[in-house]
């Protein structure tokens, strides 16, 4: 029988992603962080800014000023707190603001009483904001009213037209979940590529490999592919249940998850990379995490994984600009929210293609069998 | 029947760095004989059996296994022939019968699990992980591992280290058992007790070099005929047996 490579790549796939999918720190990494982390930031995400706001007891509620707030969606009212408690809550800045609303006779000026917090300055000046524009719509109303007693016209300051386009909603899931995908195949290509590389040699595994016949290119290429696999798996869970459960944006929905998977591929390649330089540089398996995470951490942080990367200062975003994360993170949002395919990501394949150039170059020096 | 040599290592070097841990050794491994090679830790035995199983580079010397050189043959040498390391690991996470079809893939050949874990007594750890056995049964099962290609020849690196007298006496059997089925064995070993039950013939490796080889029986007869005399009357029974007697001969390891 002719001795065939194929056959031992596919027994080391099989028995690497045996040994992957029973190793708790590769399922943890991979899939529980990026959705706990998805499930923590789609709901605290989702809904945007609230403004705390305590009423006084007493204070009248049928007067336009409380029903818009009422109305608002950014105001949260607090109604059950004694006097005192809202006032300490006040003072921490747990609660924005404290409003109290005198009965309100049409005609006369309404009596309002607002209190701010130096510990909560932003939020109250959004009430603040939102006062004004109620005590403009209540003054132009009396305006009007006067107007139609009166031919001197008071010119308009102000011509307003405001229109909203339609168009896709962008939830921060959108945004959060591909940064996630991400993470999770940096992690797995960057951690379990070394790290099982890294014991496979100190344990010997890989120098009794070599007393049978199989070739070199079968132990990398049959790793690769369990890890392949293994990540695929993985997004495609972490994309079905952000779709499903968060209503992550699939613009052209199964065209759309196998670009993503393409993406996947392509990212997790290069991460492998990092993997094979870190296995070859680290003398022992303890000292694998400390070199990952310079890999990892910054990446993790900068590549606008949990923040867009134009929040951060022009200096930074250079850095930022230069990671591989940023671009995977960024061609990923692209084919997911605007639908485009891997063709129209061109920009941010060829800058991990350099990537990919600069890794192996670096791992083919560095990788050790023995 | 004149004796075919299988294996032959001829005028072998082998430096590393710094120093010479293999200076210029030859002898030859017949077909179906248990060949040990002895000798104090350092001497070298274990990089020798490294160039011979092609897990080593040589620095000069030819050798021949089973007819292929090894340095143009290295292929077809590795599919003849089965390696058990000084301390090899297995890859984790496996139990042993998916190590079993691990290694199936790599030596390309189909073997059933069942079948190679019964060779070797393991049967009833199909699902242990490696692990968790005990030392004879790690051993035992890197025999296993060694077996799976049908070879010609396996090579044992200390298989009864650290192992306890049951458990030891057990390997024995297994490695006469194979050598039985007509497999070529090359042993290393430090219990000369051991070698002297095993071997056919054997190796004295010092230093680099080989100091001599015959059958230990021509080696013991030589020393009594030089007049050396043992400083204590031998008894019909050494220590060993009293604690086989005394603990019984059933392996222990479960």
């Amino acid at each position: 029988m002719k001795y065939s490579n194929l056959r031992a790549t596919l027994a080391i796939a099989k028995a690497s992603f045996r040994s992957i999918i029973r190793s708790p720190s590769a399922v943890v990494f991979s899939l529980a962080f990026p959705l706990i982390f998805i499930v923590v930031f789609a709901n605290i995400g989702g809904s945007g800014v609230s403004v705390d706001v305590g009423v006084v007891k007493g204070c009248d509620t049928l007067n336009p000023v409380y029903i818009a707030l009422k109305n608002s969606n950014v105001i949260h009212l607090i109604k059950d707190q004694p006097a005192d408690e809202m006032n300490k809550n006040l003072a921490k800045g747990s609660i924005d603001a404290i409003v109290d609303i005198k009965p309100y006779t049409p005609g006369k000026a309404l009596g309002l009483n607002v209190q701010y917090s130096k510990a909560s300055a932003g939020k109250g000046g959004i009430l603040k904001s939102l006062l004004n524009n109620v005590f403009y719509h209540m003054q132009s109303e009396l305006l009007k009213k006067i107007q139609s007693f009166s031919a001197l016209q008071i010119p308009k300051v102000v011509d307003l037209q405001e229109t909203t386009i339609s168009g896709r909603e962008y939830k921060y899931i959108d945004f959060i979940l591909p940064g996630q995908l991400g993470f999770s195949l940096l992690s797995s290509g960057v951690f379990g590529t070394a790290f099982v590389f890294i014991s496979l040699r100190l344990t010997l595994v890989i120098k009794r490999f070599f007393a049978t016949p199989v070739k070199k290119y079968s132990i990398v290429l049959g790793e690769a592919l369990a890890r392949l696999v293994f990540s695929l798996l993985g997004a495609t869970f972490i994309i079905l249940v952000g779709h499903f459960m968060f209503g992550f944006t699939l613009i052209h929905g199964v065209v759309t998850v196998l670009n993503m998977l393409a993406l996947s591929t392509i990212g997790l390649i290069i991460f492998m990379g990092f993997g094979f330089v870190i296995s070859g540089l680290a003398k022992n398996e303890s000292s694998v995490p400390p070199i990952a995470n310079i890999v990892t951490l910054p990446q993790f942080l900068l590549s606008g994984t949990f923040f867009s990367v134009t929040a951060f200062p022009k200096w930074l975003q250079h850095l930022s600009n230069a990671l591989p994360l940023t671009h995977l993170n960024n061609a990923m949002r692209k084919v997911a929210f605007e639908g485009a395919g891997i063709g129209d990501v061109t920009h941010q394949l060829l800058i991990l293609l350099i990537w990919g150039i600069i890794v192996y170059s670096v791992a083919v020096k560095t990788f050790k069998w023995e | 029947m004149a004796k075919q040599p299988i294996i032959t290592v001829n005028n072998l070097v082998k430096n590393y760095d710094d120093f010479q841990a293999v200076k210029g050794i030859s002898f030859e491994v017949y077909e179906g004989e248990i060949f040990g090679l002895l000798g104090p830790n350092g001497a070298g035995k274990t990089t020798t059996l490294e160039i011979i199983e092609t897990l080593r580079d040589k620095t000069s010397g030819e050798i021949t296994v089973d007819g292929f050189n090894i340095e143009t043959d290295a292929a077809s040498i590795k599919q003849r022939i089965g390696v058990q390391l000084q301390a090899a690991g297995y890859y984790p996470n496996l139990n042993l019968s998916e190590l079993i079809v691990l290694f199936c893939g790599l030596y390309g050949v189909n073997k059933s699990p069942l079948e190679m874990l019964e060779k070797v007594a393991l049967t009833d750890k199909a699902k242990a992980k490696y692990k968790d056995l005990s030392g004879g049964q790690k051993q035992r099962f890197s025999i296993a591992t060694t077996l799976i290609n049908n070879p010609r020849i396996i090579f044992l690196d200390e298989p009864t280290t650290g192992l306890d007298p049951q458990a030891r006496r057990n390997l024995w059997d297994l490695i006469l058992e194979i050598r039985a089925a007509g497999t070529t064995v090359v042993i290393t070993t430090h219990y000369m007790d051991e070698a002297e039950v095993l071997c056919d013939r054997v190796a004295f490796v010092n230093g680099g070099h080989i100091i001599g080889i015959d059958t230990p029986d021509h080696f013991i007869d030589q020393l009594v005929a030089s007049g050396f005399e043992r400083k204590k009357e031998t008894k019909g029974a050494n220590l060993e047996d009293v604690f086989i007697n005394l603990t019984g001969k059933e392996w222990r390891e479960n």
